[in-house]
């Protein structure tokens, strides 16, 4: 048994009671099977484990962290500090405070009918079947950091976008670390999609001052009905004091569409996992990610792109820059199951290394059973086009710039996979603000984050 | 992607509530009736190395142990600083398990129920030591590989090995002349001990892996290769390998040490005799390269597959390296992988020397219930090292073949470059094909590319044939042998054509 | 007398370990157009990258005066900066950088280097309006990624562009015809001819005396094993166009 699992089953069995008399029935019935998964698993993967090259999700854990059992308040009106604005996009704002979902007022105001934002806990009093349908269903809990979140999850965000309901404003979260004591907040977010339905949700992740070390364990299920399309967006700008265990599944139904684009601008230790369950025939996925990683920078993404359905397209786009002693690894799979015709998957990785001490670790891989298929996967790791800096030298472009320039186009294809044309403006703003060195920042952010 | 581009290929398909997808399109759906029968015969075709030579062997008991090792030591007449190679190497493999990593179903071992050592025996009479017992001429000869003075090979020297041991290395003494030395591991240890001190192990260390410690402890033959400085081997040198006894494994044992500014093409071939029983090769090869030398490896593996239903086969366990350690040095793998009802091998360049060259060309081919996990590994240790990997996997029926390729650009190798190609084609719906690479990057001056495709055969290419007269049977091995082309294009003239024929008759009815 | 433009001087520069500029002298002054002409393999793009301050040469010998500057001491940025613009034999396609971007980019580091202030949008954009009239450049390529997907003839037309927006001392056009047909070429040459004034001067560097119908060389240079091995007028490149490489070769045996 690793020490990291340990102390939170120790805290677990501790304070199963205010656990659960702080969290919600839906959620609290899923925690004992939790904890004996986690005691089975014997402790947290170990860098070097299969899938684990570069990190040690245990040793992501290993810190004495605390945990908000009792839920002790923070500021109420900390949803007026952080408006994470997207120019040009009206959005239906929520702030996620640790692990504590607190809504704006825009939101409670705006919101159509047919959708629902609010507290997961919320939701598991005034809705419990629907929630109990989803909770926990695509999350597989046999994974150790799933156990854990389960075992001490008490709130979180809860999505639902009812039959045939098209959001026409995209759902905005706006995740923020604020604790003057090492924290570890165990987050979760349900999106429940249902037949022919249309959301996209932005989510973007905030670490307020750096004296106290942050884990963020977090996981997102979605589910993708018949025709429904579901966005997500997902940036993180924490800082260098910032864990983050961030495991997303989804299962996707015939027609259904997925898109996803992560960014990693500045963080601490990432690992993200994406697990897509592609059931239904005629689906379509987009998996799109990018990490900039400088100073000590811990990117790790890994993707599971799971085809067990006929017809199913999907096409995954991973792109790394690199600089200083920053580490990237990425870690994907594309599996056609036997019986699953006429897929079409995809899936590149690009990386360029900008400095000595960088270091990328890359695993691409395809797990075929069926041969009426097209896959193909594609990595390079190696640096800037020298003919390009070349050419914009001649045209005047100091090397500098022209380096800035040319790193910024390098990510501009995993950008422009953005549906949301502000979203995609606003990201490459920060991406250029990124790569010059300044932090990105949001735009009306009272906080520095 | 686009939707239109699917649907254009395959036109036959219709709703999902239409139970009869293919109806919509007649020759299509007899084209693929058709494979079906056809893939069913592929089963039945002949593997024509199956046979047993009646030759008396020497095998000794089953099982493991100190005594077994010392045992085989004595009978090979040993120096004592061999068996204490081989005891290092038994009590360190005494600590280990097998590796549970590669893509395989592999049963538990037992390796106290296998026979270590086994050698034809010499038959009686005043015979020349170096006269060989006519039954094994007759077993080689039926090879295609006779070893008689009057018929053998020009331009190739070869060495035959039986079960455990050497039986007879041809050209010996022309190759002599230019301070060549070609001879069986066990004559190397005898007379040659400084050279095989000073290299074996040397690459593939006994605690490198399982198996490896495992061969090290119980290594019964294999060649050796010396080529001195500046000697171009005239002639391809070639070992090789054939299993005969049952109840055996052959543990084999090859060291190719390629002085400054010589070069040397080396070429493998195996078979086994089909029986139900699956039995164990865990062979090491060791390659060292110095200064501008170069040495090409190929091989060609026919080890029995196994039966139909995958009953017996050759479990074909091997490590396989090559360290570049000169300046400007080249190595280049070539395997044609048609045989074995498991494979699990990777021969691997570890590029030291600056500017050295590693490379890998594989086609791996798979059908009824065999198993091939295989690939490659480039260490780029040296400035400007450079290696390129080119793998081709076909799977058929039911098998699994799988690609697992690790490229590592360490902090010191400014200007590394890799480029990697690793393709599949899938002949059949029940097969698996998959990819494994690993790429680590810790040099911002590194390009390393990777590319990976995976795909059926294209149905235009058949039509095309068909179109032009040529059936579907003929126009797989046709696009198969094209496909792979840019593999067998690196083998010597001689094995290439040896090589393409046994892609097509393993190829026989495995259409999709 | 006038002034001198460039001035080089027993310039000798290698690629890897392969020599293969070996002393090349070469006076231009303003208003002039020279050729400089040779078979393949002679040096002639090499010139140019050398020149242009391409890190993949190494010059080991001579020097460059670009008036008054030492030429070889600037960082390509600078020689642009100071009037130096090299028109390229393969324009390099940049994805993922829009053309405005670039020559947005290029302008302002030029004005920041004159300590000027940064164009304002709507001058960049007029700018950009009259110089693509120049070339006939579609505007729809301004939206477009710096080369990406650009035809032949529109790549070596928006090279003509920059040289339009950058207005520079001295233009140094590396085979600024292949692969154009003859209606991109009169378009182009009729670019270069609408820039030329009294204070610039052209390097035309071609195979092929095609494209000195249509811009006018004061000079010719014949370049060959990495030397000017001829200098003459017009009627140079029609001698050989005539007669072909084959008698300077034999010459220079």
């Amino acid at each position: 048994m690793s020490k990291a699992s340990e102390q939170y089953l120790e805290l677990y069995r501790a304070h199963r009671d205010a656990i659960d008399a702080h969290g919600a029935p839906a959620m609290n019935a899923l925690r004992q099977g939790a904890a004996e998964a986690l005691r089975r698993a014997g402790g947290f993967q170990e860098k070097g484990d299969e899938g684990y090259e570069k990190t040690s999700v245990d040793g992501m854990f290993a810190p004495d962290y605390g945990v908000n059992i009792n839920r002790v308040d923070m500021p109420a009106d900390v949803s007026a500090s952080f408006r994470c604005g997207v120019p040009n996009l009206s959005t239906l704002l929520a702030v996620v405070v640790n692990d504590r979902f607190v809504p704006s007022s825009t939101l409670l105001k705006n919101i159509p009918e047919g959708l629902t934002v609010c507290s997961l806990a919320q939701a598991c009093r005034e809705m419990p079947d629907l929630v109990m349908k989803y909770y926990g269903q695509a999350a597989d809990i046999s994974d150790p950091s799933v156990a854990l979140n389960t075992m001490f999850a008490q709130d979180g965000v809860f999505i639902h976008v009812g039959k045939g309901v098209r959001s026409e404003r995209a759902v905005q979260l706006v995740d923020i670390f604020s604790s003057s004591t090492p924290l570890m907040a165990a987050r979760r977010v349900l999106v429940a999609a249902e037949e022919n339905s249309h959301v996209a949700i932005l989510k973007c992740d905030h670490t307020q001052g750096d004296e106290a070390r942050c884990m963020s364990s977090e996981v997102v299920e979605i589910f993708a009905a018949r025709g429904a399309r579901v966005e997500w967006y997902d940036i993180e700008e924490s800082n260098a004091s910032t864990s983050r265990r961030h495991q997303l599944f989804a299962r996707q139904a015939e027609g259904s569409e997925l898109h996803i684009c992560g960014a990693t601008l500045t963080n601490g230790t990432t690992r993200n996992d994406f697990r897509i369950d592609v059931d239904g025939e005629h689906a379509v996925t987009g998996l799109g990610a990018m990490a900039i990683g400088s100073g000590d920078q811990h990117i790790d993404n890994s993707s599971v792109i799971r085809h067990a359905a006929d017809r199913g397209r999907s096409n995954q786009l991973l792109k790394y820059v690199l600089d200083d002693c920053a580490t990237g690894a990425f870690e994907g799979s594309i599996e056609v199951c036997h019986g699953a015709r006429f897929v079409e998957a995809y899936q590149s990785n690009r990386n360029i290394l900008a400095s000595k001490g960088a270091r990328m670790h890359t695993k691409p891989q395809l797990l075929i059973y069926n041969d009426d298929v097209k896959c193909s996967h594609g990595a390079t790791t190696g640096q800037l086009d020298q003919n390009a800096l070349f050419y914009m030298r001649t045209r005047g472009i100091p090397e500098d710039e022209a380096r800035r320039m040319l790193m910024q186009a390098f990510m501009v294809d995993v950008i422009d996979s953005i549906t949301l044309e502000p979203l995609r403006d606003r990201l490459r703003h920060m991406v250029d603000r990124r790569f010059a060195g300044e932090t990105a920042g949001c735009r009306d952010c009272k906080s520095s984050c | 992607m686009n939707n239109d581009k699917i649907d254009k290929n395959n036109p036959g398909q219709t709703s999902p509530a239409d139970p009869k997808p293919h109806d919509g399109n007649r020759s299509l759906q007899d084209s693929r009736s058709s494979d079906a029968d056809l893939l069913k015969e592929a089963a039945e075709s002949d593997y024509k190395y199956g046979f047993v030579s009646d030759i008396d062997t020497d095998i000794i008991p089953v099982g493991l142990s100190e005594e077994i090792v010392r045992l085989i030591s004595a009978k090979k007449g040993e120096p004592e600083w061999m068996l204490d190679f081989r005891l290092r190497a038994y009590r360190y493999w005494l600590t280990l398990t097998p590796p549970k990593w590669g893509h395989l179903r592999m049963p538990e071992i037992d390796f106290q129920a296998i026979s270590y050592y086994a050698a034809p025996v010499k038959k009686e009479g005043p015979k020349s030591l170096d006269e060989v017992d006519p039954e094994l001429l007759k077993t080689f000869d039926r090879l295609g590989i006779p070893l008689q003075e009057q018929k053998q090979l020009s331009g190739m020297a070869v060495d035959a090995v039986m079960d455990s041991v050497s039986v007879k290395t041809t050209h010996k003494e022309a190759l002599a002349e230019k301070g060549i030395i070609f001879c069986s591991i066990s004559e190397a240890i005898k007379d040659y001990p400084d050279l095989i001190k000073k290299y074996l192990g040397s690459v593939v260390s006994y605690k490198d892996n399982f198996y490896a410690a495992l061969n090290s402890a119980v290594f019964s033959d294999g060649s050796f290769v010396y080529i001195p400085k500046g000697v171009r081997c005239p002639m391809e040198l070639s070992t090789y390998f054939r299993i005969n006894a049952s109840g055996t494994g052959q543990f084999e044992r090859t060291l190719i040490v390629a002085d400054d500014d010589s070069y040397v093409s080396y070429l493998e071939g195996c078979t086994a005799p089909m029986r139900d029983e699956n039995q164990l090769h865990a062979a090491i090869v060791e390659i060292v390269v110095e200064d501008r030398a170069e040495v090409k490896y190929s091989t060609v593996q026919n080890w029995y597959a196994g039966d139909k239903d995958g009953r017996g086969g050759i479990y074909n366990l091997v490590t396989k390296r090559g360290l570049c350690r000169g300046d400007y040095s080249k190595l280049s793998w070539t395997q044609v992988e048609t045989g074995s009802a498991i494979t699990w091998k990777y021969p691997s360049c570890v590029l030291a020397g600056e500017g050295s060259v590693g490379e890998f060309y594989s086609v791996a081919l798979t059908r009824n219930y065999q198993q091939a996990d295989t690939g490659t590994k480039m260490i780029h240790l040296g400035r400007n090292t450079r290696s390129t990997i080119v793998s081709k996997g076909i799977s058929a029926g039911f098998s699994e073949n799988s690609y697992r390729g690790l490229v590592k650009v360490t902090p010191a190798a400014d200007g590394a470059r890799n480029y990697t190609q690793c393709d599949s084609l899938l002949l059949g719906s029940d097969c698996g094909a998959h990819t494994f690479p690993y790429i680590d990057v810790m040099n911002p001056t590194a390009i390393v590319e990777h590319e990976a495709t995976t795909s059926k055969i294209s149905e235009d290419q058949i039509f095309y044939c068909n179109q032009r007269g040529i059936p579907t049977e003929e126009a797989v091995g046709l696009i198969v042998n094209g496909y792979a082309k840019e593999v067998m294009n690196k083998l010597p003239m001689e094995f290439a054509v040896e090589a393409q024929k046994l892609l097509q008759i393993s190829l026989e009815g495995s259409v999709g | 007398m006038k002034d001198i433009l460039l001035k080089v001087t027993d310039l000798h520069a290698k690629i890897e370990d392969k020599e293969i500029l070996r002393g090349i002298d070469l006076e231009i002054h303003p208003g002039e157009v020279h050729a400089i002409m040779g078979p393949n393999g002679s040096g002639k793009s090499t010139l140019s990258s050398v020149l242009a301050g391409n890190p993949a040469f190494t010059v080991t010998g001579g020097s460059v005066d670009f008036h008054g500057m030492d030429l070889l001491s600037l960082s390509p940025e600078d020689r642009s900066h100071e009037g130096l613009f090299l028109s390229f034999q393969y324009p390099v396609e940049i994805p993922g950088v829009s053309m405005v971007n670039f020559m947005r980019a290029a302008v302002n580091a030029k004005r920041k280097y004159f300590n000027e202030p940064p164009l304002g949008a709507g001058d960049f954009l007029k700018l950009m309006r009259q110089k693509r009239a120049i070339v006939e450049l579609d505007n729809k390529l301004a939206s477009r990624s710096v080369n990406e997907g650009f035809s032949g003839g529109e790549k070596k037309r928006n090279e003509i562009f920059q040289m339009a927006v950058l207005e520079p001392r001295l233009s140094i056009l590396d085979e600024t015809d292949s692969g154009l047909d003859i209606d991109a070429l009169r378009v182009v040459a009729g670019g270069v001819n609408q820039l030329k004034t009294s204070q610039n001067a052209t390097v035309v560097i071609t195979h092929y005396q095609r494209l000195l119908d249509y811009i006018k060389p004061d000079f010719v240079h014949v370049l060959y094993k990495g030397r000017i091995v001829r200098t003459g007028g017009p009627e140079l490149a029609l001698e050989l166009e005539e007669k072909g490489y084959d008698w300077i070769k034999e010459e220079e045996k």
